[in-house]
C-alpha cells in the first residue's frame, strides 16, 4: 500500500498533478479548434482523431517495450497534448500516412527514445512537423481553402478519400488555396511588391480565417495563463520578438515586407507563442532563460518566414532555440537569497 | 536608472521582492486555536522522560543518579563550561516536576531515523513541589544588571529557541561589539498549517512576550561600548495577518508599556512568512547573506515563546521546564493547545488515537514522523499533528514545468536541485546553492509530478556531508602519516648527523693527539739530536786539545 510519506511535507497541494495541467491545455485548446472545425471541417477531425489514435498506439507500445507503467503514463495525458498540436499544424485532410509518419517521429523518436516524459531536450510535436516538412513539401503545403462551415462544402466521403491518399489531384487543385504567407513569400520571391493593400490582406477570405484562428488560440492561450498553467514570459517575449522584427522592415519598406499584425495573426503564430513554446520539458525555465528562449523563437520565426524557404517557420524556430536552452538554463540562473 | 532596473527585475521574477511562497487554502488553524489553553500537571506516578540533549549543541553533564529525589526545577544536568569557550552551545537541564529518578537510559527520541538517547527517566510524585532551590532568585531589577549577568541567567534556566531551531538562547543574544545589533525581531509568524502554540501564546500572554522583548533589547543595549555613539535600537514583533486576535492583544499590552521601541508588524499570510530569512526580509528587506547570520546585517531574531521564557527566567527566576504545544489534526479526539511539562509522553497528551493514524512532531510541511507515541515532549515540540495516513500519488518523471522554482522562498532551482541529486552530480548541487535550500516544502507541495523533492535534497545535503566528514578524516589521516613520516625521517637524519658528528669529533680529537705525539716525538728527537751534536763537537774539541 501507498501511504503518506514518512518525510515532509506532508501536504500536497489539491489538484495538482501532471495529468490537470495537460487537460487544462487540452481545454484551452478548444476555441482555436472549435474556429478550425468551422473552416477546414472533417479535415480537422480526420487530423485529431487519427492522429491522437496513432500516438496513443505509440505511446502505449512505447511503453510497453520500456516496461513502464502503462496505466500511469497513459493517464498523463502528455502524449495526447503531443498529438493534439501536431494534428492542428498538419494541413488540414493530411493523408493517414502522413500523420504517422509525424506521430512516429514525435512520440517514438522526438520522445521515448529520449528517454520519455520530462527528458526530451526538443518539443515532440515540432520534431514529428519538421520531419514530415522536410521529407513531404507537396503534402506539407496543400491547404485547403478555408470556407465557412467547411462540413458542408467537402463530404465526409470526400474526406475520407483525402485522408486514404485517393482523392484525385484535380479535386485537391480545385478546393487548395494557397494560406497568406505563401502568397506573400511567392510574390516576394518573385520581385513583385505585396500582392494586397494591408486593409485587403485583413479582409480577405483566408485572411480572415487565419486571423480568426489566431485570436482563438490567443483567448485560449491567455486562459492557460490566467489559470498559471504558463506564465507570461515566453507568449509576450515570443510576440514582442516578431513583433519588432517584422516592424523595423515593414517600417523600412511596407511595400515589401508585411506589418507586423500581418505576422501575429498569420500562420500558427498564436498557436506557438501560448502551446507549443511554453512546453515546459523542451523550454528553459529560468525568469531571463524563458525570455531569451521566447524571443529566439520570435526572431528566427521572422528570419525564416521572410527569407526562408518554408511556408512558416516556427517548427524550425523552436528546434533552433531547444538546442539553446541548456546553456541559457546554464547562464541564467536567478539570484539565490543571500548571494 | 537603478530604479527602473530593480522594477524590471522584480517584474521578471529575478528580484528578492520575488523570492516565492505558498499559500495553502486553508490553514486548519481554526481547528485548534478556539479552544482555552488546558494545563496538563504530571500526577503521582506519570514517568516523565527527558532527554539530555535538547538543543543544538553540545551534551550536558548529568548532576543525579538514579534514586535521587529531585524538585521541582532543580538542575539535572549542568552545561559544562569549564573546559570549552565560554560560547559553549551547552544548556542545563531541569526537572519538570518533583519525583525520583527512576533511571538513566537510552529511549527512543524525536529523530528522523528513529534513534535513542540518553534520558533521565523521573517517576513523578504528583506534589509538583519546588524545593528550597527549584527556583533561581529573581532579577526583577535586571535593568540594573550587566549582559553577562542576564545571559548567564538564560542559560542557567536552559533556554533555547521555541521556534523549532532550540539552539541556545543565551549564544544569539552574544553579539559582536564590532557589529551591534539594531534590530530584534520577535517572530510570531507561525506560519506552517495547523499550528498555533504560538498563536495562542500570544493571545494569553502578551505582556510577558513583551517584557522578555525589552530584556532582550537591555542585554543588547548593555554590551555597548560607552565611548561609541549609541545605536538605536528597535524590536519588530512579526505576526502574519491570519492571527486578528494575537496582532490585537499584543497591541492592547504594548499601549500601557509606553515603549516607542517595541512595534507589533502584521506580514501577509503566507508560508514561510515565519522562516528566520523570510521574516527578516519581510520586516527589514534586509537579506542575511549566504553563510552568515542574521546578526551579520545588526539583526537577531527569537521565537515569541523563548521571549516569554526568557521574562519567566530572568524576573521570575523559573527554568524553562514547559511549553504550550498544540494538539491537532484529524486523528486528534480533543485538539487544542496543552501547557505540558516537557517529558511527558506524547501518547499521554493524546489520550486514544486512530489505528492508521500518522503522528507527526511539528507542522504539515516540515514536521518530523514519529514512531512512538513513546516519545516525549521536548523544548523543541510545538505541535503534535495526527492525521489518518493517506495514500500518496505515485511520482512521475520531472517535466521542467518550474513550478517549483516559481515558489521557492530561497530562489533555488529546485528541479535543477532534484537533476544533480538524483544523479549524484553533487559538485553541481552545491554550485546551485543547495545549502541554501531550508527544507520548507513549498516545491514538493506544488508539484505536480508529486515528486518527494525536500527528501532528494536531504540526501544529497547528507551525502556531501559524510563526503566532506571523511574527506576531513582521510585529509587529518594524511596530515598525521606525513608528520609521523617526517619524524621517523628527522630523527633518523638527527642519528645519523649526531653520530656522523661524534665520528669527526673522535677523528679529530684522535688526530689531534696523534700530531701532538708526533710534534712532541719529534720535537723529542729534535732536541736529542740537538744534545747530541753538543756532545760530539764538544768531545772533538776535547779530543783536539790534547793534540795540540
Amino acid at each position: 500500500m501507498n501511504v503518506t510519506p514518512p518525510t515532509a511535507p506532508y501536504l500536497r497541494q489539491a489538484n495538482q498533478s501532471v495529468d490537470g495541467l495537460m487537460r487544462q491545455v487540452i481545454y484551452a485548446l478548444l476555441p482555436g479548434t472549435l474556429v478550425m472545425l468551422w473552416y477546414f471541417g472533417w479535415g480537422i477531425v480526420t487530423n485529431l482523431v487519427m492522429g491522437i489514435g496513432f500516438a496513443l498506439l505509440l505511446e502505449a507500445s512505447m511503453l510497453r517495450l520500456r516496461a513502464k507503467a502503462l496505466s500511469l503514463f497513459l493517464q498523463d495525458y502528455s502524449v495526447v497534448v503531443t498529438a493534439w498540436l501536431l494534428a492542428l499544424a498538419l494541413p488540414a485532410f493530411a493523408p493517414w500516412w502522413l500523420l504517422l509518419i509525424a506521430m512516429v517521429f514525435a512520440v517514438v523518436i522526438a520522445k521515448h527514445l529520449y528517454g520519455g516524459l520530462g527528458q526530451n531536450p526538443f518539443n515532440p510535436a515540432m520534431v514529428g512537423y519538421a520531419a514530415v516538412l522536410v521529407s513531404f513539401p507537396l503534402e506539407m503545403t496543400r491547404w485547403v481553402a478555408p470556407l465557412d462551415l467547411s462540413f458542408m462544402h467537402i463530404s465526409l466521403s470526400e474526406s475520407l478519400q483525402a485522408v486514404g491518399a485517393t482523392l484525385n489531384q484535380t479535386r485537391w487543385d480545385a478546393i487548395t488555396l494557397a494560406t497568406p504567407l505563401d502568397t506573400v513569400k511567392t510574390a516576394l520571391f518573385s520581385g513583385h511588391t505585396l500582392p494586397l493593400s494591408e486593409a485587403q490582406h485583413l479582409l480577405s477570405a483566408a485572411g480572415l480565417s487565419t486571423e480568426m484562428i489566431n485570436l482563438a488560440f490567443l483567448a485560449g492561450g491567455l486562459w492557460l495563463w490566467y489559470r498559471r498553467v504558463i506564465s507570461w514570459h515566453i507568449p509576450l517575449a515570443l510576440l514582442l520578438a516578431l513583433t519588432l522584427s517584422a516592424a523595423v522592415f515593414w517600417l523600412w519598406d511596407a511595400q515589401h515586407y508585411p506589418s507586423p499584425l500581418f505576422h501575429l495573426l498569420s500562420g500558427g503564430t498564436m498557436l506557438t507563442a501560448f502551446f507549443i513554446a511554453t512546453d515546459p520539458v523542451s523550454a528553459s525555465t529560468t525568469p531571463v532563460g524563458k525570455l531569451l528562449y521566447a524571443a529566439g523563437i520570435g526572431l528566427f520565426t521572422y528570419l525564416i518566414r521572410t527569407w526562408g524557404a518554408y511556408p512558416d517557420a516556427f517548427a524550425f524556430a523552436v528546434i533552433i532555440m531547444n538546442m539553446a536552452v541548456p546553456l541559457l538554463d546554464a547562464y541564467t540562473r536567478p539570484r539565490v537569497y543571500g548571494h | 536608472m537603478i530604479k527602473a532596473w530593480q522594477w524590471l527585475q522584480q517584474l521578471i521574477g529575478e528580484h528578492s521582492a520575488s523570492f516565492g511562497s505558498i499559500i495553502p487554502p486553508n490553514d486548519h488553524k481554526a481547528l485548534s486555536n478556539q479552544q482555552p489553553v488546558r494545563r496538563l500537571r504530571p500526577s503521582a506516578g506519570d514517568e516523565l522522560i527527558l532527554p539530555l540533549q535538547q538543543h543544538r549543541g553540545d551534551k550536558p553533564k548529568l548532576n543525579v543518579r538514579p534514586g535521587d529525589y529531585v524538585y521541582k526545577g532543580q538542575m539535572l544536568a549542568h552545561a559544562d563550561t569549564a573546559n570549552s569557550a565560554k560560547n559553549t552551545r551547552c544548556v542545563p537541564l531541569h526537572a519538570s516536576t518533583s519525583g525520583t529518578i527512576t533511571t538513566i537510559a537510552d529511549r527512543p527520541i524525536a529523530h528522523p531515523s528513529g534513534l535513542n538517547d540518553t534520558c533521565v527517566i523521573l517517576q513523578a510524585d504528583g506534589l509538583d513541589q519546588y524545593g528550597a532551590d527549584g527556583l533561581m532568585p529573581a532579577l526583577a531589577n535586571y535593568t540594573e544588571l550587566d549582559s553577562a549577568c542576564l545571559r548567564q541567567r538564560i542559560r542557567d534556566a536552559g533556554i533555547v529557541g521555541l521556534g523549532g531551531a532550540v539552539f541556545p538562547a543565551a549564544i544569539k543574544l552574544a553579539v559582536n561589539p564590532q557589529r551591534p545589533v539594531d534590530t530584534l525581531i520577535i517572530n510570531g509568524a507561525e506560519c506552517e498549517p495547523y499550528i498555533t502554540c504560538d498563536d495562542v501564546l500570544m493571545r494569553d500572554k502578551a505582556a510577558e512576550i513583551l517584557a522578555g522583548a525589552q530584556i532582550m533589547l537591555h542585554i543588547l543595549q548593555a554590551d555597548d561600548d560607552p565611548a561609541a555613539d549609541s545605536i538605536t535600537r528597535r524590536c519588530l514583533l512579526g505576526v502574519e495577518a491570519n492571527k486578528p486576535q494575537a496582532i490585537s492583544s499584543l497591541r492592547a499590552a504594548l499601549a500601557p508599556l509606553d515603549d516607542p521601541r517595541l512595534e507589533v508588524v502584521v506580514v501577509p499570510t503566507q508560508y514561510p512568512a515565519g522562516g528566520e530569512k523570510q521574516l527578516i526580509h519581510a520586516l527589514t528587506g534586509k537579506e542575511v547573506p549566504t553563510g552568515g547570520r542574521p546578526a551579520d546585517k545588526g539583526i537577531i531574531c527569537h521565537n515569541v515563546a523563548t521571549a516569554r521564557a526568557i521574562y519567566r527566567a530572568v524576573v521570575l527566576g523559573e527554568p524553562l521546564i514547559s511549553r504550550y504545544v498544540t494538539l491537532t489534526g484529524a486523528g486528534v479526539a480533543q485538539p487544542g493547545n496543552v501547557d505540558v511539562p516537557l517529558g511527558l509522553r506524547v501518547g499521554a497528551l493524546l489520550g486514544a488515537t486512530p489505528p492508521d493514524a500518522q503522528l507527526i512532531m511539528g507542522g504539515p510541511m516540515m514536521g518530523l514522523t514519529l514512531h512512538s507515541a513513546q516519545i516525549p515532549v521536548v523544548k523543541a515540540t510545538n505541535c503534535i499533528l495526527v492525521n489518518p495516513l493517506s495514500a500518496k500519488p505515485a511520482a512521475l518523471p520531472c517535466i521542467r514545468c518550474g513550478q517549483c522554482a516559481q515558489h521557492c522562498p530561497a530562489g533555488l532551482l529546485p528541479q535543477q536541485l532534484y537533476w544533480y541529486a538524483q544523479a549524484r552530480d553533487f559538485a553541481k548541487a552545491e554550485r546551485h546553492a543547495l545549502f541554501d535550500c531550508i527544507e520548507c516544502g513549498c516545491c514538493a507541495y506544488v508539484c505536480p509530478s508529486h515528486i518527494p523533492l525536500v527528501d532528494y535534497y536531504r540526501f544529497a545535503k547528507a551525502e556531501i556531508q559524510s563526503q566532506r566528514t571523511a574527506k576531513a578524516k582521510a585529509e587529518h589521516a594524511r596530515k598525521r602519516h606525513d608528520f609521523h613520516q617526517e619524524r621517523l625521517e628527522r630523527a633518523q637524519r638527527e642519528r645519523t648527523e649526531r653520530l656522523a658528528k661524534h665520528k669527526q669529533k673522535a677523528q679529530s680529537h684522535n688526530s689531534g693527539q696523534q700530531q701532538d705525539a708526533i710534534q712532541a716525538a719529534l720535537a723529542r728527537a729534535k732536541a736529542k739530536k740537538a744534545q747530541q751534536q753538543l756532545q760530539a763537537k764538544a768531545s772533538t774539541r776535547n779530543d783536539q786539545e790534547p793534540t795540540a
